[in-house]
């Protein structure tokens, strides 16, 4: 595949930041905030974007999306990042669909698949236990009861938790801590007695949550995949995620590094625009190639979960730690060549910088991924 | 069968049955390579052979058009010539900067006698040349460069120096930046001039580098004549023609940052070993060993990706400007990091327990990378003024 974009999702590129530059811009978010807004994005503008059929972007025809694939919804989640607009489209659409689409059966996508396309079911995923992402250190615990099983234990890091009307929970239902078998993934209603939700606040302003679980009780036909095998298709599903969370900080870091950029055309000192300096000037330009860098590698491991290549592990990492890397310097630059603007609340820049780092963490930062990628190259 | 194929199996044959034995086996080393000229360097009998039985057929330079000693064939054509030859592991029978420099910047902007009088011996490598643009006092700076081109009615007075010429004393011309004027801004009145080495007031003095060779001159000209048919182009508009031929050497020298071979880590892993997690046991080294391959990854892949947008009709991106500064900055962190991983043996000069100094010398020369063909900071310049379009101080 030729790392270049067709016409038709050039088309998809320009609709994207079109709509969103209009609809779900950085003041939009503000105002979520400020109004201390429980889900932390706007119904309405969801409905639109899923009436645009973004919802059902890489969801198969045959599961009621457009089977367009995820070089398609890895270019909305760039237009995502540039306007750090909020809605559920990481939380159902990348993660918990993707994950459906691995693990699922034939009636399972069918019960839930066309329900996230069309944008009227919303789901998220509960994994993450510790500081950091460390999956197969996964302790909840799945014990068998009868025909159905009962969960226990505790998730933190779940995204869009209060608007989300299902979760699909990861749970260990034999071995221990670290191995790849036992464990199995489950769906739930959110309003599953034995559940509890604790709302957590974070830094970018989207709602996240923690969610107990207290023998929650779930029937085997809601076991996602086969009992204690969940891992091959949940790490690739997750492999997945990194890459389009990589675009989504693609277009996050293009747009800081954007803003910036003008921001030294405008910004006078001594008499002259600060970006005639020279110690700006190759700041600036070697961020440049990085992001140039970071756009190629991204749309490489777009095309390779399109292509169907079987082993997405090295390519996901290497994308997702390349793109922290990036993320996190083209954020950090932005808001130091802003000088003291970018240091206040009032300055959107600073919004860059904390939307960044919630991607950077979620599902494995630079340090998790740069090791996995030196794991995956032999040493 | 459709014409390629047909071609393919022509040109597999006449490999096969001109293709020296000796010639089917990789270059160690770019001074492996045959260079031609009127007095070549042979490395082994065979590579002269190799040379004039690929330039009979214009192959030396596949791509060139017939009527100037070239191969005339298409991009498909040439491919396939690539491929074929990759196939019986066939090296490439001449290198030389006529071929890489001079040519293209003939083939833009000569008169139709400049280019039937040098691109054929270009092809035949009958004629090596240099490149003379660097000065003592114009490096970065180089259209302040002062070697000084008199008109002397019927040919031009050539009086100065140059310095970084590369391989100056092999080079039987010389493709020269020269000023023809000083009344104007800089960039003006500087000419492009071809001129005999032979020629009497020509000198070269071989500067000996860090890392032990010689691949460059300082080379003097005192009262040098030049013909006037031998001036490139516009008198005045030399600059022009050197920034085309900045372009072609910044493009070569960015590539030499994919080296094949054993990779770093691979290396690493040899001489210092894994832990019990199968991790490199020490873990700093590692840090920096996967940073290195992750970037080296995203370049190339940067590479293939701008490749890919010109094919596709999209023009030569914004992406191309980083080229230089990145593939030579990386370049540099591969070697720095290949001494560093072999440890004792990587600081080995000489003799066979260190295959003469290779690793080290390899070292040594590419902290040049990054200085020759405009410097890093001279790439950093150009992408914030003419992709950033930052303002000058």
């Amino acid at each position: 595949m030729a790392l270049v974009l067709n016409e038709e999702q050039v088309m998809l590129k320009d609709a994207a930041a079109g709509f969103l530059s209009e609809k779900a811009t950085v003041a939009h978010l503000r105002a979520l905030r400020n109004e201390r807004n429980a889900q932390g994005f706007s119904n309405e503008t969801w409905v639109e974007m899923a009436q645009m059929g973004w919802a059902g972007i890489a969801i198969p025809e045959q599961y009621g999306g457009s089977g367009y694939g995820y070089t398609g919804l890895g270019l909305v989640l760039e237009q995502v990042g540039r306007n750090l607009s909020a809605s559920p489209l990481q939380s159902s659409v990348l993660i918990a669909a993707t994950i459906i689409s691995e693990l699922g059966s034939a009636q399972q996508k069918q019960a839930l698949l066309p329900a996230i396309a069309a944008g009227t079911l919303k789901m998220s995923l509960a994994l993450q236990e510790g500081h950091h992402h460390a999956p197969l250190n996964s302790m909840a615990t799945a014990t068998r009861d009868g025909d159905d099983f009962l969960l226990s234990g505790t998730k933190v890091m779940v995204l869009d938790a209060t608007s989300a009307e299902r979760f699909i929970v990861v749970a260990r239902s034999s071995g221990t801590v670290g191995d790849e078998q036992g464990l199995s993934a489950f769906v739930i209603d959110a309003g599953s007695s034995g559940l509890s939700l604790q709302n957590r606040e974070m830094v970018d302003s989207r709602n996240v949550g923690a969610l107990t679980l207290d023998n929650v009780r779930v029937a085997a036909a809601d076991l996602l995949g086969e009992e204690n095998h969940a891992w091959p298709g949940l790490s690739r599903a997750l492999d997945i995620i990194n890459i389009g969370l990589s675009a989504e900080l693609l277009g996050l870091s293009a747009e800081a590094f954007e803003r910036t950029v003008a921001y030294l055309k405008e910004r006078k000192q001594f008499g002259q625009a600060i970006g005639s300096f020279q110690g700006l000037q190759h700041r600036a330009a070697e961020l440049f190639a990085e992001l140039e860098l970071a756009r190629s590698i991204v749309l490489k491991a777009l095309h390779a979960i399109d292509a169907a290549e079987e082993d997405l592990a090295l390519i996901a990492s290497a994308a997702k730690a390349k793109l922290c890397e990036v993320a996190q310097r083209a954020t950090n630059e932005a808001v130091q060549m802003h000088g003291g603007i970018g240091m206040t609340d009032e300055h959107d820049i600073g919004f860059f910088m904390k939307r960044a780092r919630m991607a950077q963490h979620a599902f494995g930062d630079y340090y998790y991924h740069l090791d996995r990628y030196a794991r995956l190259n032999g040493f | 069968m459709t014409d390629l194929d047909q071609f393919r199996q022509e040109t597999r044959s006449w490999l096969h049955a001109n293709c020296p034995e000796s010639m089917r086996t990789p270059a160690r080393g770019f001074d492996d390579f045959y260079a031609g000229g009127r007095n070549p360097e042979i490395g082994h009998p065979d590579q002269k052979l190799w040379c004039d039985r690929m330039a009979e057929r214009g192959w030396t330079v596949p791509h060139w058009p017939k009527e100037y000693g070239g191969g005339g064939l298409s991009k498909d054509e040439v491919k396939v010539l690539r491929q074929e030859m990759m196939r019986i592991s066939a090296r490439s029978p001449l290198e030389s900067f006529g071929i890489s420099m001079l040519g293209p910047a003939l083939l833009k902007f000569g008169n139709e006698e400049q280019k039937q009088e040098h691109l054929p011996k270009i092809v035949r490598g009958e004629i090596r040349w240099c490149q003379g643009y660097s000065e003592p006092n114009a490096g970065s700076d180089l259209a302040s460069l002062a070697t000084k081109a008199e008109d002397k009615g019927d040919h031009y007075l050539i009086n100065g120096q140059k310095v970084w010429t590369s391989y100056a004393d092999k080079a039987d011309w010389i493709f020269c930046l020269v000023r023809t004027d000083n009344s104007g801004s800089k960039h003006e009145g500087i000419s492009f001039i071809l001129f005999d080495m032979a020629d009497p007031g020509v000198t070269t003095r071989p500067i000996k580098l860090i890392s032990g060779s010689s691949p460059f001159c300082e080379t003097f000209f005192d009262n040098v004549k030049a013909e006037k048919r031998n001036l490139i182009g516009e008198v005045g508009k030399g600059w022009t023609i050197a920034k085309y031929l900045l372009t072609h050497e910044r493009e070569m020298i960015s590539g030499f940052g994919t080296a094949v071979g054993q990779s770093v880590g691979e290396i690493a892993v040899d001489t210092i070993g894994l832990d019990v997690s199968g991790r490199l046991a020490n873990g700093v080294l590692r840090h920096a060993v996967a940073q290195y391959q992750l970037d080296t990854l995203a370049f190339t892949t940067t590479l293939a990706r701008v490749g890919d947008e010109a094919k596709a009709g999209q023009g030569l991106g914004a992406a191309s400007s980083i080229f230089k500064y990145y593939g030579t900055e990386l370049n540099k962190r591969r070697n720095e990091l290949t001494v560093a991983a072999l440890g004792e043996s990587g600081l080995g000069w000489d003799g066979e327990v260190y295959s003469d100094g290779k690793v080290c010398r390899d070292w040594l020369r590419s902290r040049a990378n990054s200085i020759e063909g405009g410097t890093s900071e001279v790439q950093l310049n150009i992408i914030a003024k003419r992709v950033l379009g930052l303002p000058d101080a």
